[in-house]
């Protein structure tokens, strides 16, 4: 494949701040360009005729799309935070999620690595907290009282 | 001359809506949420708007990456619920206003806010859950609707500024139109959460607090806020909460808060609600 590569956003030179943010994939340019294919073809599955088509023969379906080999790879094995890190949007992804039965709750249990259980209860009990979640850089910091959550 | 008399902020929580088309809003995981909203109700059921402008974003459902415009305005006669992978909801189809849509597309147009125009387009949670939120299930919407779907999921969303302003020249807009009528605006999304990432899940409470308050109060100043604070404090779908703007720019400068009800949470969400009224003066 001759295409270009985007640069992955972690690697630009001019960082915006919102590249602090833990734990999160902000959908710029970057993301957009990079996974676009991967974007579209989950968009591609909310059209019944599409979902069969992939239900019945998944490498077929998969075949049709220009996916990078990691693109597809994330997608047979329904790495759902590797997507994200492949210019994924939670939005899409979740089509592929919702293709699969599951609901907004079981995609953010596999995203974050958690319990369907454990994620309900922490939402239950007022969702994650924003302090020790605000920022890379506090994270890193030696004061700070969390250990980072995103490498 | 029409007036935008009351500005409504809510969220727009799929599962609300999903609660509600399954009977399940008494059932104990939903009933405490939805008694806190009674109240808004009852104020809808009084103020009975003629027409209902309802500010809110498409969630990959009429619009995919193809095509991303920043501000649109519906100008159909009709919007029908969208499939967003699991049939359309069961819910009336929405009546639109095509003569004042496209009186207010001209407006805004002209006013150098240049609005993409959809004579078709299905309308996701994002718009038909907010109805649900004030009208409940009747048969048919006892309203028309003018969507104005904003794109807040391709970064970056245009700023809170610039919602704020758009406000503005919608109540311009609604204004010059030559019927008595009166409209509600609806500002939809938010508050914090994020459905992403390690982070997936952040709730805070204090921050969409004093969204509120300042939005009632200090809209200016709630203009000026980046992007990056509202997805560092209130996640990265919070960043939806610069809609509010648009709802409280076409608002008068002074209003008067007549309900608002929070609940945490609903599916993964901090829930807002707050409705608004214009005081007298502008």
């Amino acid at each position: 494949m001759s295409k270009p590569q985007s640069p992955t956003p972690e690697s630009d030179s001019a960082e915006p701040s919102y590249r602090d943010i833990p734990g999160t994939y902000v959908f710029d340019g970057a993301r957009c360009q990079r996974g676009y294919v991967l974007n579209m073809f989950c968009m591609s599955l909310t059209q019944e005729s599409n979902r069969d088509a992939f239900r019945s023969n998944p490498s077929d379906y998969l075949d049709q799309w220009d996916l990078t080999p990691d693109q597809r790879e994330s997608i047979e094995k329904r790495q759902w935070l590797r997507m994200l890190e492949l210019g994924g949007n939670v939005y899409y992804t979740f089509k592929l999620a919702a293709f699969d039965g599951m609901t907004f709750r079981h995609l953010a249990a596999g995203m974050t690595g958690v319990t369907i259980e454990e994620f309900a209860e922490m939402m239950t009990t007022g969702g994650r907290p924003i302090e020790g979640n605000r920022s890379r850089a506090a994270q890193r910091a030696p004061e700070g009282n969390e250990s980072p959550s995103h490498g | 001359m029409a007036e935008i008399f009351a500005g409504i902020g809510t969220s727009h929580v799929p599962a609300v809506g999903a609660a509600m088309d399954a009977g399940k809003d008494r059932d104990p995981i939903w009933a405490p949420y939805f008694d806190k909203i009674e109240g808004a109700r009852n104020w809808m059921a009084e103020a009975k708007p003629d027409v209902c402008i309802i500010v809110y974003n498409d969630h990959a459902s009429a619009f995919s990456l193809e095509l991303i415009p920043t501000f649109v305005i519906g100008t159909a006669p009709s919007f029908v619920p969208a499939d967003e992978g699991f049939g359309r909801r069961q819910v009336p189809d929405v009546e639109g206003y095509p003569e004042l849509a496209w009186h207010m597309a001209e407006s805004l147009i002209l006013d150098e806010f240049d609005m993409t125009i959809a004579n078709q387009m299905d309308v996701d949670h994002g718009l038909t859950v907010p109805l649900s939120v004030m009208y409940g299930q009747p048969t048919t919407w006892p309203c028309r609707v003018i969507p104005i779907c904003v794109n807040v999921v391709q970064y970056p969303p245009p700023t809170g500024n610039r919602c704020f302003n758009l406000g503005r020249a919608i109540h311009r807009a609604v204004q010059s139109f030559h019927s008595d009528e009166r409209v509600a605006i609806f500002g939809t999304g938010g508050l914090s959460h994020q459905l992403q990432g390690e982070r997936a899940g952040l709730i805070n409470a204090e921050y969409d607090n004093a969204f509120l308050d300042r939005i009632v109060t200090e809209p200016e100043a709630q203009a000026k806020v980046t992007h990056t604070e509202y997805m560092r404090e209130a996640g990265s779908e919070g960043i939806e909460m610069v809609m509010w703007l648009v709802m409280r720019g076409a608002m008068n400068p002074v209003v008067k808060e007549v309900f608002r009800a929070t609940h945490i949470p609903t599916s993964n969400t901090s829930n807002g609600l707050l409705i608004l009224e214009n005081s007298a003066e502008r």
